[in-house]
């Protein structure tokens, strides 16, 4: 029995029925990080003596016939941008390097409560501003099946940690694909749930009105047994929405016959990668056969996605990252002249270079002159690609693209060039942009045996049909053993 | 589009931002590269459209005005880079 390579679900139907206990999965994982970490890179903070304490106390109060939560015993990991108590929280970056929070986030508790045993925090770009994981301050995350490549960002640590087998699920936060664009280049799955449906509070703002925390899990059916633990109103979060969530798993395994599916031409047109759109379309005969209705559609406002998001998220960020200015937590230069040079002098010592360039962009955004022609008109696209969405779902169930342009690129290989690096998200940012949810898996791989991701989009609060259609594929894509060598 | 010195200079001042000059001079040409991909908005008229700034129907939303016991001060100043007396510390502003 292979612990390592076994889902939740499965290990919780073994822990329930007490053939395995916690701490035999938790020293599993344990040792697995102790043979791959060091090639990976996929962690920030490593809290496995806790985790081991935990396990103990988790099998100990299952022993006693005491009530256990849903994720009771599962080892599991966390992006370093949502608040840990107690557990350093660095947002991957020199300001907040040393920074221990008094409180956790929302997402956090919830999985405490449920008993998950926590390994340790995960690597990121820093502030979640990237696309390749190469903006970290502390080191690299490299892609498990290549390591000569990288795991997609921002969460990649979160995607590569679940690919590895360094953790049986995962959380990460999107704000332009930042989950599931690292699920694509890692080969796992990741979803971006509905703006609103999952807490922020805790999760370290990078822009607020698309970052939305979602789960990195082996399966389809992880995700939904995570996303039952991690949704819910929270009165914490004032944009969290108050409604009343269904079973996310509620049609898992039913039949897809009739679901009416959209394939957005834009989406598959230049610029994407030729193995890419085979496989993506391969999904879609796929799911024909099963007995979908597949149709071509055009969503002409696509191109407008990527310059709106790269506006609106740097105006957001220029403003939530005010906050750091060396006085009340993290990093502070040691030489400065007066109050206003402790201000500049940390905030350019304590940024890196992408933080510094999207403060920039979105100050000059915002500011005199510039606002009615960059942020208010990135807003107005914002209304025409909602609309445009919502038109597409009055007769589609669900949308089906390609998750990203192309497969994980080798380090280094964009880092100087700051558009082309951006064009890695044109297929997610659209998503956030509408607030609607999506979700990436596995559907093939190309030559160079690099993953390649199908994504599925649905109208806002209907994920329980993205799970269904994913779980529908998922049973019958006929792919090899989803397990890098390392 | 053309991004200036002046232009730099400025917003990183708004932006409490002191970079060096090797960093000036990449962000004129890394702005302005990212400006003239973002000027694609601009190539549409989309006046009469009103903008969204939130994609889901919240508004108004209010909380109990409860008392809940809050952070204790050692908690708070636990992260701080520079206390004194159980404060922050920062450079003196008035002479």
């Amino acid at each position: 029995m292979d612990l390592i390579k076994m889902t939740a679900h499965e290990l919780k139907d073994k822990l329930e029925t007490k053939e395995i206990s916690s701490e035999e999965i938790t020293r599993a994982y344990i040792d697995r990080i102790d043979k791959v970490e060091h090639k990976v890179n996929a962690y920030i903070t490593l809290t496995t003596d806790k985790a081991i304490n935990k396990a103990k106390e988790i099998d100990i109060k299952r022993a006693n016939g005491e009530q256990v939560g849903a994720l009771a015993g599962i080892p599991i990991a966390i992006k370093d941008n949502m608040c840990t108590r107690g557990i350093k929280t660095t947002c991957a970056s020199k300001m907040l390097e040393y920074f221990v929070p008094p409180y956790s986030a929302t997402v956090v508790e919830k999985l405490n409560k449920q008993d998950s045993v926590i390994l340790g925090k995960l690597n990121m770009d820093e502030f979640a501003m990237g696309s390749s994981n190469e903006n970290s301050y502390f080191h690299k995350t490299m892609n498990p099946w290549d390591l000569s490549r990288v795991p997609g960002g921002s969460s990649g640590g979160s995607a590569a940690a679940v690919a590895a087998n360094e953790a049986v699920f995962t959380l990460g936060s999107d704000t332009g694909g930042s989950i599931r664009q690292p699920a694509h280049y890692c080969g796992v799955v990741g979803m971006k749930p509905t703006y609103g449906t999952v807490s922020r509070y805790g999760l370290v703002a990078f822009a607020s009105s698309l970052d939305q925390i979602g789960p990195l899990t082996k399966d389809v059916k992880d995700m939904a047994l995570v996303m039952n633990t991690i949704t819910g109103h929270d009165k914490l979060d004032s944009s969290s929405y108050n409604n009343e969530y269904d079973d996310f798993g509620k049609y898992i395994g039913e039949d897809i016959k009739g679901k009416k599916i959209a394939l957005p031409k834009e989406y598959f047109s230049k610029g994407v990668q030729s193995e890419v759109k085979e496989k993506v379309l391969a999904v879609a005969r796929k799911l024909e056969d099963l007995g979908a209705v597949v149709e071509e559609v055009s969503m002409n406002m696509t191109d407008l996605a990527l310059p709106a998001y790269y506006l609106i998220s740097s105006a957001e960020a220029s403003s939530n990252l005010a906050r750091y200015d060396g006085v009340k937590y993290g990093f502070r230069a040691k030489d400065y002249d007066n109050l206003v040079d402790l201000y500049k002098q940390t905030r350019d010592e304590g940024f890196g270079k992408e933080v510094k360039r999207r403060i920039m962009l979105g100050t000059y955004a915002l500011s005199s002159g510039y606002y009615d022609a960059y942020y208010k008109k990135a807003q107005q696209v914002r209304t025409l690609i909602k609309n445009e969405f919502d038109k597409v779902f009055e007769s589609y169930d669900l949308i089906l693209t390609p998750t990203g342009p192309s497969t994980a690129f080798k380090i280094g290989e964009k880092i100087n060039n700051v558009v082309e690096m951006y064009m890695n998200d044109i297929c997610t940012v659209p998503i956030n942009i509408a607030g609607v949810p999506a979700l990436s898996m596995n559907c093939g791989f190309d030559a160079n045996n690099m993953p390649i991701g199908v994504q599925f989009i649905s109208k806002a609060f209907n994920e329980k049909t993205i799970l269904q259609v994913a779980y529908a594929y998922e049973q019958n894509r006929n792919l090899p053993d989803l397990t890098p060598q390392i | 589009m053309e991004i200036t010195r002046e232009q730099v200079e400025h917003v990183a001042n708004l932006a409490r931002l002191n970079l060096t000059e090797d960093e000036k001079e990449q962000m004129i040409t890394d702005m302005g590269v990212i400006i003239e991909f973002a000027n694609r908005i601009n190539e549409i008229n989309i006046d009469d459209i009103n903008p969204t700034a939130h994609v889901i129907p919240i508004n108004n939303v209010f909380r109990e005005d409860d008392v809940n016991p809050s952070f204790s001060r050692d908690e708070l100043l636990y992260n701080a880079p520079n206390k004194e007396n159980g404060c922050y510390s920062v450079p003196r502003i008035v002479e």
